[in-house]
């Protein structure tokens, strides 16, 4: 830790010229705001092949509108092909997971706010953040090409599982070029988030302003800290996997494919692989990808939770010991998702404890957080109702993981709707929350201006009461066997669930209408809303001591001197408010929180 | 907007909790010797997880419902036990659940997987490839003759590959395209997947393990009721995967013989 330095030289320049300025920026504000668009762009797309999805899967005969336009071989009169409604899932999966839950939370408002909560002017390595963006982008530009490439996109779902993803076209539509590009995408996207964890762990590290211990640091940093280093090691495993999955598919190796392998009745040339190494590879990164995923989560809850509740959270050092504990285990859970892949059954046991145990420091999360709202004086606005919508979701979620982390109950729920379910409420819907919830709280801070309260509210309820209606039914499903992944459903035993699948269909068709309030809200708001004043929601850390939007060099050329821990409220301040900053004088350091 | 928010997290809580309490979609109904064991695991599981569900989601909505919109005249307040007693309820609530569900739940597992099949069990093999199932019986022999990857071809039935010329254990191998077994006899299904990786789960029987191409595995079973059952490919296999199904009768040995000799004679 040391203060930054004087010579303002030693960082980049105001940024000159329009290209410069908003395009290939240094600036760390402006590469998480492009982070922050991308993010956008990727959950509209995402969304629009779930409304797809969702409509197939509820009428499977009937045609969607507009998708034959789009695709006349794909869907010939509307109608869904079965290797387009796999495609369509494949990229859905693939774009939410990568390029919305983790370029959201942790690359788009890690890069705005990291520097500024810690005290600093920049990330340390601003060309390394430029590139981790524009390669990002590359990345998204590459995997959305697929559909328009050959016969369009991989439909071997987003864990690409070998050797369907390995053997070719051979397999089926879009297994060829398609499947390749969807390996550089990710490989390419790889490189770009281990471009950003390198500037992320230096700035909590060494860029710290003066006073910024480590336990004054905002539960963000340490979110965005932790979600670095499992980046670090996770996107660094996933790489030269999909570099091996593209070599098995251009240049003869047989990494993922085994020997005497027929294929439309051809003998596949490929000799002596291992089908079970790409599952390995993958989940050694897919599981602490759903952390990656969350943690920021968490993260941004915890922040927005301690502004709302006008009291720090219970434990400080808890919550961070939580996560730290979580991350770690994050590392041991990964064969859960592979208890009758075949791996050697004793693994499975070994692979189930870790993920059962990994639910305690998890619970006492959540715990911290209930017993934290305890006698507050907890303040309802659109960002604390998304916390709140978090952690009800994350409960549900969470809880659903209990069946999944056994190897007995896996036998029947294992690739069944009840995946679906538990996933999404806990990764993506918990996520997306922790999302909606960063952005009530910081978008007067990004972008000057308000956004308009009501309209959030509004996008809250029809969001919360959604997405349950969306996604506990899946739980249903899979208590019922039905089996994910299917574009129709032609089993005797699930004729009878089409009825739940309707139901989920409409409910998806409001709940996603219903984001198109926040779209309206955050371009209607970003130019019409009211001016932003420096801290909207009386907040302690360093973020509300600056303008709104921040300058160019975030502290207008000064140096903060941080003196209290990052969440002083609830307390009796000699200037007559119930918070001090965080960069107070010491000498107004306030008495002793008021607690009965 | 906060007592709102507090009836509705208990609307949806009670909600969500009702089709299962009512039994609103379950799986077919158990037909095996193991599938009470998984059964039981999965309504202990339910029970304890379930009244986790409700209570953290009622108390969240209690504490939304009083402890919102409080102004500066009500004091700030910890809850008894603090943090300290947080975290011991949740090594002893989730700790407990942790020992009482991972160590008594291996049981089932460990009836699977880690006891090997008796020495009566009836051998059959399952080779799944796009979108199909085929099943093979040793025949009189009791041995299955080698598979010939090189042999195996779809458009002339050559299902398994089989040198019926020159293998003298492939002479009398049945093969059929659906999975017949007696009642109350052991069967030691034998796996291999000859294109890609596929799945193998009968919701009836409580079975469900992935084929892996390049190593054959194998599962035990026993089906203790009379009845057709679907096989489903659980593992995402290509365009047609929704559709890779078959089926299992379970019939009576009378029955069972009757059926083998039938598919024998049309080898």
């Amino acid at each position: 830790m040391h203060n930054m330095p004087a010579d303002p030289t030693l960082h980049h320049a105001p940024p000159q010229g329009f290209i410069r300025k908003y395009v290939f920026s240094l600036d760390h504000k402006v590469i998480g705001k492009q982070y922050y668009g991308l993010g956008l762009l990727a959950v509209f797309t995402g969304m629009v092949l779930s409304w797809i999805m969702r409509i197939h899967l509820g009428w499977t005969n009937a045609p969607v509108p507009g998708v034959g336009f789009f695709t006349p071989v794909g869907a010939p009169g509307g109608v869904i092909t079965p290797e387009l409604y796999l495609q369509i899932m494949t990229m859905h999966a693939t774009l939410m997971v990568f390029f919305v839950l983790t370029v959201a939370p942790f690359a788009a408002y890690g890069n705005f706010f990291l520097p500024i909560q810690v005290g600093a002017e920049d990330m340390p390595f601003p060309h390394f953040n430029m590139l981790s963006f524009w390669v990002t982008f590359v990345a998204f530009c590459v995997l959305v090409s697929s559909f328009f490439v050959g016969d369009g996109p991989t439909l071997a779902g987003w864990t690409a599982y070998a050797p369907l993803s390995a053997v070719g076209s051979a397999a089926g539509p879009g297994q060829g070029t398609g499947q390749v590009l969807w390996a550089a995408a990710i490989g390419i996207f790889c490189i770009g988030q281990l471009l950003g964890s390198l500037n992320f762990i230096p700035t909590t590290l060494d860029l710290r302003a003066k006073g910024m211990t480590f336990s004054r640091m905002p539960y963000t940093v340490w979110a965005w800290f932790i979600t670095s280093l499992m980046g670090l090691t996770a996107f660094a495993v996933l790489m030269p996997a999909c570099v091996l999955l593209i070599l098995d598919h251009v240049a003869g190796t047989s990494f993922f494919v085994a020997s005497n392998l027929v294929i439309n009745d051809q003998l596949v040339p490929h000799a002596g692989g291992s089908t079970l190494l790409w599952q390995h590879l993958f989940w050694f990164f897919g599981h602490p990808e759903v952390y990656i995923a969350i943690v920021p989560g968490m993260g941004i809850v915890s922040h927005v939770l301690s502004t709302n509740l006008r009291r720090p959270l219970l434990s400080y050092k808890v919550i961070i010991g939580s996560i730290l504990t979580i991350a770690f285990l994050s590392y041991m859970v990964y064969g859960h998702h592979m208890f009758v892949s075949g791996m050697n059954p004793a693994s499975s046991l070994a692979f189930s404890f870790p993920t059962l145990i990994i639910t305690i420091p998890a619970t006492i999360i959540v715990l911290i957080w209930l017993g934290s709202i305890y006698k507050s004086r907890l303040r309802i606005n659109s960002a604390s109702l998304f916390a709140l919508g978090f952690i009800s979701m994350f409960i549900s979620g969470g809880i659903s993981g209990f069946f999944l982390a056994q190897p007995t109950i896996d036998i029947m729920l294992h690739a069944t709707y009840f995946v679906v379910g538990h996933f999404h409420l806990v990764m993506a819907v918990a996520a997306i929350f922790g999302i909606f919830a960063g952005t009530y709280f910081w978008y007067p801070k990004m972008f000057g201006r308000m956004l308009d309260e009501r309209l959030g509210k509004l996008h809250f309820w029809l969001t919360f009461v959604g997405a349950y209606c969306i996604f506990m039914p899946f739980h249903y499903l899979g208590f019922a066997a039905n089996v994910r992944r299917y574009q129709a459903f032609v089993d005797d035993y699930t004729i009878h669930l089409i009825p739940v699948h309707r139901f989920i269909t409409v409910a998806a068709l409001v709940t996603g209408a219903a984001q198109f309030i926040f779209f309206y809200n955050i371009i209607h708001s970003r130019f019409w809303g009211k001016p932003a004043p420096d801290n909207p929601w009386e907040g302690t850390s360093l973020e509300w001591t600056i303008p709104s939007p921040p300058p160019f060099d975030n502290f207008g050329g000064k140096h903060p001197i941080v003196t209290h821990d990052a969440y002083q409220y609830g307390v009796d301040a000699p200037n007559g408010k119930d918070y001090v900053m965080q960069d107070a004088p010491e000498d107004i350091a306030p008495r002793a929180p008021a607690e009965s | 907007m906060a007592k709102l928010l507090a009836v509705t997290i208990i609307l949806i809580a009670i909600g969500s909790a009702i089709p299962i309490w009512g039994h609103y979609w379950e799986a077919p109904a158990d037909v095996s010797t193991h599938g009470h064991l998984i059964d039981s695991q999965m309504s202990d599981t339910m029970v304890e997880s379930g009244i986790c569900f409700l209570v953290s989601q009622i108390v969240l909505a209690v504490f939304i419902w009083k402890y919102a919109n409080r102004g500066r005249e009500h004091a700030i307040g910890r809850i008894p036990g603090g943090a300290l007693g947080l975290v011991l309820l949740a090594f002893l609530v989730v700790g407990s659940e942790v020992i009482a569900l991972g160590v008594l739940g291996t049981r089932a597992w460990a009836e699977v997987y880690f006891n090997p099949p008796g020495p009566n069990a009836m051998p059959v093999q399952v080779q799944a490839g796009q979108f199909a199932f085929y099943f093979r019986y040793p025949g009189p022999d009791g041995v299955f003759g080698p598979i010939h990857p090189d042999m195996i071809s779809e458009a002339t039935e050559y299902f398994f590959g089989l040198d019926t010329t020159h293998d003298a254990a492939a002479k009398d191998d049945i093969v059929t395209a659906e999975m017949d077994i007696p009642v109350n006899r052991e069967i030691h299904l034998l796996m291999h997947s000859k294109d890609l990786g596929h799945s193998f789960f009968v919701p009836a029987m409580r079975i469900q393990q992935d084929f892996v191409p390049g190593l054959d595995l194998s599962l035990h079973f026993t089906g203790a009721k009379i009845g057709r059952y679907e096989i489903v490919c659980t593992q995402l296999c290509g365009l047609g995967h929704y559709n890779m199904k078959a089926y299992l009768s379970v019939l009576s040995q009378d029955d069972f013989d009757k059926w083998l000799k039938q598919e024998a004679a049309l080898q």
